[in-house]
């Protein structure tokens, strides 16, 4: 792996996160594993329904019932004012307890997918930012009101100090956008968690979005994970790229190594798919040949093995591939290593 | 806000001005007018009295007049503050009404006091404990509460309080009180009895509210604004009760309006069981005697507590809720 990486910051080990239903259990993820570094853009792609949510969800302890987290852990350092460091396992805090509720917003925040109705709309943006504030900080109500105004600013609201009282319904979708990035930003956190920030709108204002988002990664060098299904923003702005499948990581490295050098099957799938990705950076996630399964009826062995061209019968349907190192990156394929995951009890 | 609310207003006159045309038409609906009804009564008591003296009476009461007539010397003395007079009890309508009138909505308020104090935690709890034991108990009293008649109710806890503590329960007043000119230990005498009827009227409501806020809050309780909070680091309670709830509780507020005709009809039934004194008796009694200015002064008054309570309500929203406020 590359060594100019700055520290982890952000450790996720074989996470599992199931649903319990009528049906059976839905593993929305299903031991996925990857680092997060200091100041570093983190890309997750892959298909709708392949746990990507969820997976952030589960940092920030926020999976709604029935959803729990079943086993593995989320190691996060964590360090407010600079100077000493605690590690602290998200996976084993109480979900709404003391505990994550500072993490939460303080030290992990998140930029969700749809602004419009992240706001609620019988408050004032400014009071909501505000709000936020004051959760986390030791300040009075006008210092909390000149951080909001000053993050406002920052963010690129065009007049914040009038906007700061109006209600989200009064803003456009770039605005929009803008303030719950404030609203995100107002306790600088140290790890942003971005779930397709930019799906609900249009393509100029998207580009200033990330724009802006590379800008405040720069400035504040905080760790962004940065969730798509456009893998022509991964290539524009992430420095990693995590490439999920059902619940599971298939293959992770630099994104100029994956991109370029991708091994796994279903990334190359997913690569394939799109023209070029320089001169048409908005392509959607492609058709891969073949269906998702029924989150109820996964495959045994590989998950992706009954859409794999290259599949090997009598192995890839009956053993999980391991995550390994396979030159720079990691793949979790059979065609580039040989060792499984222990079946589960 | 207060254009919004000025706006209201404005269109109050209009609202009353058709109402009472409604109701003048409805009263004057039913074949014959209050001598038909009062002849026939009189004939069941075996007295019969002539048509000469028919005549005069139809006459002495306006009864002979063109229908549009009776309905503009009935208008025109409401506007200048003359509620007219019963027929029947040969008294002046503002003061068969009067005293009614202010223990109706006493209990009335009261009523909506225990609706929403009840119901609303009760739809909050269930919904923020969705499939919780709490949640199956509440449901399980809302179906109860739905489906037992208010005047079952009634005929029950007075049969109970009688039965168990020699208590009656009937009544607004203690037998002392029942003819006293007001005063404060009348006062304290009603209150201390009016709250029973309040809350029999309030159980089907009560039900009703809190299965409606469960449903919305449900609802809110998925928003991303919901978790938004949550992402903040906001504790569960409190982001509930500042976001969600504010929104669920909207369309509760809404029916404001229509609750309090609907207690005033929906308390008959009690009123009559429990013989209380208040103001739903006294309409079926003018309605089936065709006590006309009697009947149609009080459905307006509904009508006017019915436009004063929306009022209410939207200015309630309008509080609430900012998109209402700027619309
Ligand atoms: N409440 C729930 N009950 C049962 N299954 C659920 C629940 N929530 C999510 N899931 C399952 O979890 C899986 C992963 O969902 P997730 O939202 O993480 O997907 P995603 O990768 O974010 O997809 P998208 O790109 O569409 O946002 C899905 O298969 C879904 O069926
Ligand atoms: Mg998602």
């Amino acid at each position: 792996m590359n060594e100019d990486r700055g520290d982890v910051v952000l450790s996720v080990r074989n996470l599992k996160t199931h649903f319990p239903t009528d049906d059976g259990v839905v593993k929305a993820v299903d031991g996925v594993t990857f680092d997060l570094h200091q100041g570093e853009v983190l890309g997750v792609v892959g298909e709708s329904g392949c746990g990507k949510s969820i997976t952030m969800k589960s940092v920030m302890q926020l999976v709604g019932k029935p959803g729990r987290i079943v086993d593995g852990q989320i190691l996060f350092k964590r360090n407010r004012d600079g100077t000493n460091t605690e590690e602290v396992d998200i996976a084993k805090l109480r979900t709404n307890g003391k505990k994550i509720r500072e993490i939460r917003g303080g030290d992990i925040a998140l930029i969700p997918q749809e602004p419009m109705a992240s706001f609620s709309p019988l408050h004032s943006i400014g009071s909501q930012i505000v709000e936020a504030v004051m959760l986390h900080q030791d300040v009075s109500k006008q210092e909390a009101k000149r951080i909001a105004i000053e993050k406002l600013n920052e963010v690129g609201m065009p007049s914040a100090e009038q906007r700061f009282d109006a209600y989200s319904w009064q803003l456009s979708g770039g605005l929009r956008q803008r303030a719950i990035i404030a609203l995100a930003l107002a306790c600088n956190p140290s790890i942003l968690i971005a779930d397709e920030p930019t799906t609900a709108i249009d393509v100029t204002t998207q580009a200033q979005i990330l724009e802006l988002l590379k800008r405040l990664q720069r400035e504040h060098g905080s760790s962004i994970l940065f969730i798509t299904h456009d893998l022509g923003v991964i290539a524009q702005l992430a420095d990693h790229v995590v490439v999920m499948y059902l619940g599971r990581v298939m293959e992770q490295g630099a994104v100029s190594d994956v991109f370029t050098h991708p091994r796994h099957p279903y990334t190359r799938a997913l690569l394939a798919s799109i023209p070029s990705l320089h001169s048409e950076p908005r392509i959607e996630l492609p058709t891969v040949a073949g269906g998702i399964p029924h989150p109820l009826q996964r495959p045994n062995g590989c998950p992706f093995h009954p859409r794999c061209p290259d599949a090997i019968p009598g192995t890839c349907d009956v053993a999980m591939p391991k995550l390994l190192d396979v030159e720079q990156s990691k793949v979790a394929c059979f065609l580039h290593h040989d060792e499984a995951e222990e079946a589960d009890a | 806000m207060h254009l919004f609310i000025l706006k209201r207003l404005l269109i109050a006159p209009f609202l009353l001005a058709i109402f009472s045309v409604i109701a003048f038409v409805l009263i004057q609906a039913p074949p014959g007018d209050f001598l038909t009804s009062y002849i026939a009564e009189l004939a069941q008591g075996g007295t019969s009295i002539g048509q000469e003296q028919i005549e005069a009476l139809r006459q002495q009461y306006g009864l002979d007049r063109p229908t549009y007539v009776q309905y503009f010397v009935w208008v025109g003395n409401l506007l200048q503050g003359d509620l007219g007079t019963s027929f029947e009890w040969r008294r002046s309508n503002a003061e068969l009404i009067g005293e009614r009138l202010a223990l109706t909505l006493t209990m009335t308020t009261i009523s909506l006091i225990f609706t929403w104090a009840i119901a609303i935690p009760a739809g909050i709890i269930s919904a923020v404990r969705q499939y919780s034991g709490i949640d199956y108990v509440i449901t399980v009293l809302n179906y109860i509460g739905l489906a037992t008649p208010n005047f079952l109710l009634a005929l029950l806890i007075m049969w109970f309080a009688f039965d168990q503590f020699g208590v009656t329960v009937t009544g607004l007043f203690s037998p002392e009180y029942v003819a006293a000119p007001w005063s404060l230990a009348r006062v304290a005498d009603m209150m201390s009895r009016i709250w029973l009827p309040a809350l029999v009227l309030a159980v089907a409501g009560t039900a009703e509210v809190a299965r409606v806020v469960r449903a919305n809050l449900l609802d809110e309780l998925d928003r991303p604004y919901t978790e938004m909070a949550r992402a903040k680091g906001l504790p569960e309670w409190r982001l509930v009760l500042k976001y969600p709830t504010r929104v669920a509780i909207a369309p509760v507020i809404s029916t404001l309006g229509w609750y309090i005709p609907r207690l005033l009809s929906g308390g008959l039934v009690v009123s009559v069981v429990m013989s209380l004194p208040t103001i739903g008796p006294l309409l079926l009694r003018s309605l089936i005697g065709q006590d006309m200015y009697l009947a149609g002064t009080i459905i307006l008054l509904y009508s006017v507590l019915t436009i004063v309570g929306t009022l209410l309500s939207d200015i309630l929203l309008a509080l609430l809720d900012p998109r209402i406020r700027t619309a």
